[in-house]
C-alpha cells in the first residue's frame, strides 16, 4: 500500500483531510486509465486515417497493437493495485481472466447462439421456418454430395496420413536419411492450402490430347503412350486427388507424433518377443500396435477433424465445381453467395455437431495419451 | 536388430521413393516460377532438364512483388495481421491460464469449462455473428478486427495449453515468491512467464502457420482490397482472375512460402514439442 494510508492511520486528522487524500488518490487512479485511453484511441485514429508509407503503418499497427494490450493490463493491474486490500484479492483475478473471458463470448460463445437461432430462420434471419433449413440441408442434391464428399474425406484422408505416417516413421528410423525423410515430409505442414493448391495445379493439370502437357501426371502418362487424363474433373475421382493434397500436408503430422511413441514402445518388450522367436510382422502386429494405439487414435481424430471442416483445399484447386464440393464450401457458399444466413448457419451447425463427438473423444484420449 | 543387406537396400530404396514423392511437386513449382510465360504454357516443366530451358530468370519475381499485383503491399500486410495475432492471443492466454492455475476467485470451474468447452467450435460459425457486430461499429477491413478475429479463435486452444503448462510450474516457487511479497502481477510477468518460454514459443509458432496461411478469417473481416489484403486472399485473386497468368501465380506462390518455412525449418524443435503438448486446432 501506499505511503499515504500510513500516514493516515497514524495521525488522526480533520474529516476534510481525509476526504481530500480520498478525492486526490481517486483523481489519480481515474486519470492513469483515461490517458492511456486517449493513447490508444489516438493510435486507431491515426491507423485508420494516415497516409504514410505501408512500413511506417505496419510497424505502427504491429507496436500499437501489442504494446496496446499489454498497457490495458498494465493499467488495469495498477489501479486495482490502488483499492483497498479486500476489493484487490476480489477484483484482480478478474482483470487476468476477464478479457479472455470477454474475447471468447464475443468471438465464439455468442456466436454459437446467435447461429443456433439463425438456422432455424429464414434467408435474411426475419421469419421462423422451423426445421426448413436442416430439411434443406439432408434432402438437397448438391448438399448430399457434399456430405457423401466430407464422409469420403473422413474416411480416405485419416487412414491415408495416418497409414503412410506410421509407415514413414518407422521405415525412416532403420534408414540412414532419416532426418532428410522426416524434414522433408513434415516441411508441407509450413505451407498454406492456398499454396499447396497452386503446387499441386502442376501435377493435375490437363490439356486436350495432342496439346503439350504441362502437368506432371500427365506427362508421366504421355510417357508411357497413354492419353491425358482430365484429373479434376471426373468425380469421385477428383475429390480422391484433392484428399491426396491434405494427405500430402498431415502425412508429416502423423511421422512426428507416431515418431515419438514408437520411440516409447519398451525395448525389454520388443526384444522378449524376438527372443520367443515372434517374426517382425507378429511384432508389430502383436506389441508396436498395442503399445502406441492411444497416440495412433489421436492422431486419427485430429485429422479426421480437420477433414470434417476442409475448406482451403477444395476452395483453391476447384472451387467446389465438379461434384468436388464439401459441407464448409456449400456453407461459405451460402453465407457469401447466396446470403442466406439461414442454409449458412444450418450447415455451421451441422459442421460443428459432426466435429464435436470427434474432438471431446480426442481431448480425452490426449489426457489418457502417454509418450 | 540385425537387418540383412538386402533388406537395408529395400528401406532405403523406399525412403527416397517416399522422398522424392513428397518434393518433386514442390520442385516443379520452384523451377517454373523462374520460366518464362510462353515455354510455361507450351511445355511441362521437367523438359528444363532435357535442354528445353526457354528464358529462365527472375521476371516472374520481380514482376509479381513489384508490378501491378504489388505482391510486396501483400506482404507487408500479411506481417502486420500475423505479428499481433500471434502476440495478442498468447497475452491474454498467458494471463488468464495463470489465473487458472494460480488464483481463486468465483466461477472459477465454471470459466474454465467454458474455455474447453469453446475448444469445438468451428470458426464457420463466428463467421456472420461477428462480421454483422463488425459492420455496426465499422470495424470491418481494418487490421484491429482481424488481430481480434485471430485472438478470439486462438484462445481457447492457447489458453487450455498455457493452462496444462503453468499448472505444472512447482508450487513451491509460487509460494516463495508470495512470500517475498511479490504481486500477482509480479510473479506472472517476472516469474512465470520466463519459465512458460517453452509453450509460450510452441503455441506462437503454430498460431504463426495458422494466421500466415489463413485465407477464411482474413478473407472476411479485412476482404480483398489490394491495400489491405494479404498474401492468401490475393493468391486466390491470382488463381481467379488470371487463369492465363500461371507465370506470376508460381512466383507469388514461393512469396507467400518463404517466411513459414524458413520459421519452420529454424524453430521445428519447438514445433515438434508443441504437436506433442497437443497443439493441434479444433
Amino acid at each position: 500500500m501506499t505511503g499515504t494510508t500510513i500516514a493516515a492511520a497514524e495521525e488522526p486528522r480533520g474529516l476534510l483531510a481525509v476526504l481530500a487524500t480520498g478525492v486526490v488518490r481517486l483523481v489519480v487512479s481515474l486519470v492513469v486509465p483515461v490517458v492511456a485511453f486517449i493513447v490508444l484511441y489516438a493510435g486507431f485514429t491515426f491507423l485508420r486515417d494516415t497516409d504514410a508509407p505501408k512500413i511506417v503503418i505496419v510497424l505502427v499497427a504491429i507496436v500499437w497493437g501489442i504494446g496496446g494490450v499489454a498497457m490495458i493490463y498494465w493499467v488495469a493491474n495498477w489501479t486495482v493495485e490502488r483499492m483497498p486490500m479486500a476489493w484487490k484479492g476480489r477484483v484482480l483475478p478478474f482483470v487476468f481472466v476477464g478479457p479472455a473471458m470477454a474475447i471468447l463470448a464475443f468471438y465464439l460463445l455468442i456466436p454459437t447462439v446467435i447461429t443456433t437461432i439463425n438456422s432455424f430462420k429464414d434467408a435474411s434471419s426475419v421469419e421462423w421456418v422451423g426445421l426448413d433449413n436442416f430439411i434443406f440441408a439432408f434432402t438437397n442434391s448438391d448438399m448430399i454430395i457434399a456430405i457423401r464428399n466430407n464422409i469420403i474425406w473422413l474416411v480416405v484422408g485419416t487412414t491415408l496420413s495416418t497409414g503412410f505416417g506410421l509407415a514413414i516413421a518407422i521405415l525412416a528410423d532403420r534408414s540412414k536419411l532419416d532426418r532428410l525423410a522426416k524434414t522433408l515430409i513434415f516441411l508441407p505442414m509450413a505451407i498454406s492450402f492456398v499454396g499447396a493448391g497452386i503446387i499441386w495445379r502442376f501435377v493435375f493439370s490437363y490439356q486436350p490430347e495432342g496439346q503439350p502437357q504441362i502437368g506432371l501426371l500427365n506427362g508421366v502418362l504421355g510417357g508411357f503412350g497413354i492419353g491425358p487424363v482430365s484429373w479434376l474433373t471426373g468425380e469421385p475421382l477428383n475429390t480422391i486427388l484433392l484428399i491426396l493434397i491434405l494427405v500430402w500436408g498431415q502425412t508429416g503430422y502423423a511421422m512426428v507424433i507416431l515418431g515419438a511413441a514408437l520411440k516409447g514402445v519398451s525395448d525389454d518388450l520388443l526384444e522378449a518377443g524376438r527372443i520367443d522367436g515372434a517374426t517382425e510382422w507378429q511384432v508389430f502386429r502383436r506389441i508396436i500396435i498395442p503399445s502406441i494405439w492411444p497416440t495412433v487414435v489421436t492422431v486419427a481424430t485430429t485429422i479426421a477433424i480437420l477433414t470434417l471442416k476442409i475448406f482451403d483445399v477444395v476452395y483453391a484447386m476447384t472451387g467446389g465445381a465438379f461434384k468436388t464440393d464439401v459441407i464448409a464450401t456449400l456453407q461459405f457458399k451460402q453465407m457469401f453467395g447466396a446470403f442466406d444466413y439461414g442454409r449458412g448457419s444450418a450447415l455451421a451447425i451441422i459442421l460443428l455437431l459432426a466435429v464435436t463427438p470427434v474432438i471431446w473423444y480426442n481431448l480425452r484420449q490426449f489426457r489418457s495419451r502417454t509418450i | 536388430m540385425k537387418t540383412s543387406r538386402s533388406t537395408t537396400i529395400l528401406i532405403n530404396g523406399t525412403v527416397i521413393f517416399l522422398i522424392a514423392i513428397w518434393t518433386i511437386p514442390t520442385i516443379g513449382l520452384f523451377v517454373t516460377s523462374f520460366r518464362d510465360k510462353g515455354s510455361m504454357a507450351t511445355s511441362g516443366w521437367w523438359t528444363v532438364f532435357t535442354g528445353n530451358t526457354g528464358t529462365l530468370s527472375l521476371d516472374n519475381y520481380t514482376t509479381v512483388i513489384f508490378g501491378g499485383d504489388g505482391l510486396a503491399t501483400a506482404f507487408l500486410n500479411t506481417l502486420a495481421v500475423t505479428i499481433p495475432s500471434v502476440a495478442i492471443p498468447i497475452l491474454i492466454a498467458a494471463f488468464a491460464a495463470y489465473a487458472f492455475a494460480w488464483m481463486d476467485f468465483p466461477g472459477k470451474r465454471l470459466f474454465f469449462i467454458t474455455v474447453v468447452a469453446l475448444l469445438v467450435v468451428p470458426l464457420q460459425i463466428s463467421l456472420i455473428p461477428v462480421l454483422k457486430a463488425y459492420l455496426a461499429i465499422d470495424l470491418n477491413g481494418t487490421f484491429l478486427a482481424v488481430w481480434l478475429a485471430h485472438a478470439g479463435f486462438g484462445l481457447a486452444l492457447a489458453t487450455y495449453l498455457l493452462y496444462n503448462y503453468m499448472s505444472q510450474l512447482p508450487k513451491e516457487v509460487m509460494e516463495s515468491a508470495a512470500i517475498d511479497g511479490a504481486s500477482h502481477f509480479t510473479t506472472f510477468t517476472r516469474l512465470v512467464l520466463p519459465l512458460s518460454t517453452p509453450a509460450l514459443a510452441s503455441f506462437a509458432i503454430f498460431q504463426f502457420l495458422w494466421t500466415w496461411n489463413d485465407l477464411l478469417t482474413a478473407q472476411t473481416f479485412l476482404g480483398t482490397d489490394p491495400n489491405v489484403a494479404v498474401l492468401t486472399s490475393r493468391l486466390i485473386g491470382l488463381i481467379g482472375s488470371r487463369g492465363t497468368e500461371w507465370h506470376l501465380l508460381t512466383a507469388g506462390a514461393f512469396v507467400s512460402m518463404i517466411l513459414p518455412v524458413v520459421i519452420f525449418l529454424s524453430l521445428q524443435r519447438y514445433f515438434v514439442r508443441g504437436l506433442l503438448a497437443g497443439s493441434v486446432k479444433g
